[in-house]
């Protein structure tokens, strides 16, 4: 596992709401039912604050950055 | 082979071996506490639920932050519909699952013992509950019967554990893993029965001894659940490493002309015939090629039956059998069970072999649990291995589904 902070999803908690989509689809996209796909690998730098942001804003606080990528 | 070990002893269709008799033949276990550890990381032993996690390192992980409050969850809630070997053996052979679950209790320093049998195996739950009144007072005192509700994941081990805690048979997010915090927050071990049952030998014989059975370089023996077209489907105490011929010579040898195996169950994959019958029966090798024991299920699919078919059943339990928390295994197993359904009932169409191509991929790594893998994992096998049937589908069920 590469050094860095990794985005990760509860998946019990997530509902597909799609904002994380839409505030960093540098990284997350939707797949056919509305649920978020994130890219393999650490957030970059530059895409952090992002991020940060898109964690912030989840509806039921699903989306974590976290230092290894503990959960998918 | 030389001889059976976990179905040695009376005669099984005399019914379950009394804990005198169970005594009598067996003798007490020598080994506990660090020294069983230890002996338990020398054999190699395996779990035997499916997921094939090292015994020793969940046992060093309980022990570890136990405190004296550890649980121990003995699994037998079989959930697997092909598989029926955790069933045998309890049956037949409770108290080698309960010398195991007492070990584990002694040596993890847990204070509380939990038999989860699936509701819905009536004469195994029996067999348990006789063999329990049997134990001594230390040990009925902290042990406990708890039915597993009649669902595929209710044996998954965080399922076991929130069914315990909670009364709720779903998946819970992990980490943190129930050995690390289980029920009512204490480190807790889950582990199968058949698992538990090789312990109390090991706990007696040494992992010397138990190494002494195994071929082609692997350990010890393992239950298998022969099913589909042989001669005399059921379960057989095979050496590990036996190559699937073997084991399906052992069963009578094929009934008609064989096209694939179901290696591992419904959480396993598709092999055609040509390559299947030399593959080992053993967790490390198959997994070494990609593969996987699961609870040691191998179905034998004929060649006059056809895998789409088959596999679309299958999907269809699989996702029914979801417990609809995350959206990628709850809708995802739907689409491609549909997606699947459509092509058996239909025939081939180009657009959902792309959707099943794509979403099989898709779907993997998205769930709490490893239901939605083991789902698309096992599909993915079937769209290698039937690639031709796949492409050329006529439009109706070769076989209604069951």
């Amino acid at each position: 596992m590469r050094e860095g902070l990794h985005l990760s999803i509860d998946r019990i908690k997530c509902d597909g709401h799609g904002l994380c989509a839409e505030l960093l689809p540098e990284l997350i996209r939707l797949d056919d039912w509305g649920y978020p796909i994130i890219a393999p690998g650490p957030v970059p730098d530059h895409l952090l604050p992002l991020a940060q942001r898109a964690v912030a804003t989840c509806p039921v606080l699903a989306l974590a950055l976290r230092r290894t990528a503990a959960s998918k | 082979m030389s001889g059976l070990r976990l179905l040695a002893g009376p005669s099984l269709s005399s019914g379950s071996e009394t804990y005198a008799d169970h005594v009598r033949r067996l003798g007490a276990a020598t080994l506990a506490g660090r020294a069983l550890i230890e002996a338990l990381g020398r054999s190699g032993l395996t779990g035997r639920g499916g997921a094939s996690f090292s015994v020793a390192v969940k046992w060093k992980a309980v022990a570890v932050a136990s405190k004296g409050r550890a649980v121990v969850i003995a699994n037998g809630a079989e959930g697997e519909p092909q598989s029926h070997k955790d069933r045998l053996l309890m049956t037949t052979r409770p108290h080698l699952i309960l010398d195991g679950a007492f070990l584990a209790a002694r040596t993890l320093r847990a204070n509380q013992v939990v038999l989860y049998v699936g509701e819905e195996h009536g004469s195994s739950w029996a067999a348990m509950e006789r063999a329990l009144d049997e134990r001594p007072e230390a040990e009925r005192r902290i042990a406990r019967m708890v039915a597993a509700p009649h669902r595929y994941v209710a044996g998954e081990s965080s399922a076991a554990v929130h069914l315990v805690e909670a009364g709720i048979a779903t998946p819970t997010t992990t980490p943190p893993h129930p050995r690390e915090r289980g029920v009512a927050s204490a480190p807790t071990l889950v582990q199968n029965v058949e698992t538990l049952a090789h312990i109390a030998l090991i706990a007696r014989y040494g992992d010397a001894w138990y190494k002494s059975a195994g071929r082609r370089g692997a350990a010890g023996t393992i239950l298998i659940t022969i099913t589909g077209g042989v001669k005399s489907p059921g379960i057989l105490e095979v050496e590990a490493g036996t190559t699937i011929e073997e084991a399906v010579a052992m069963a009578g040898g094929v009934s008609e002309p064989a096209a694939a195996l179901l290696v591992g169950g419904y959480f396993g994959a598709w092999v055609p015939v040509d390559k299947g019958w030399a593959l080992p029966l053993d967790a490390a090798a198959l997994k070494a090629q990609g593969m996987n024991l699961g609870c040691g299920v191998i179905g034998v699919l004929p060649a006059t039956r056809c895998g789409v078919c088959d596999t679309a059943r299958i999907m269809r339990y699989l996702a029914q059998e979801s417990s609809a928390q995350c959206g990628p295994c709850f809708f995802g197993l739907r689409a491609l069970s549909d997606a699947i359904g459509r092509v058996a009932e239909r025939g081939t169409n180009r657009d959902d072999l792309a959707r099943l191509k794509r979403w099989a991929v898709e779907v993997q790594g998205r769930g709490a649990c490893k239901h939605p893998d083991g789902a698309v994992i096992f599909l993915r096998s079937a769209l290698s291995t039937f690639a031709d049937t796949f492409a050329s589908h006529p439009a109706h069920w070769r076989q209604q589904p069951a």
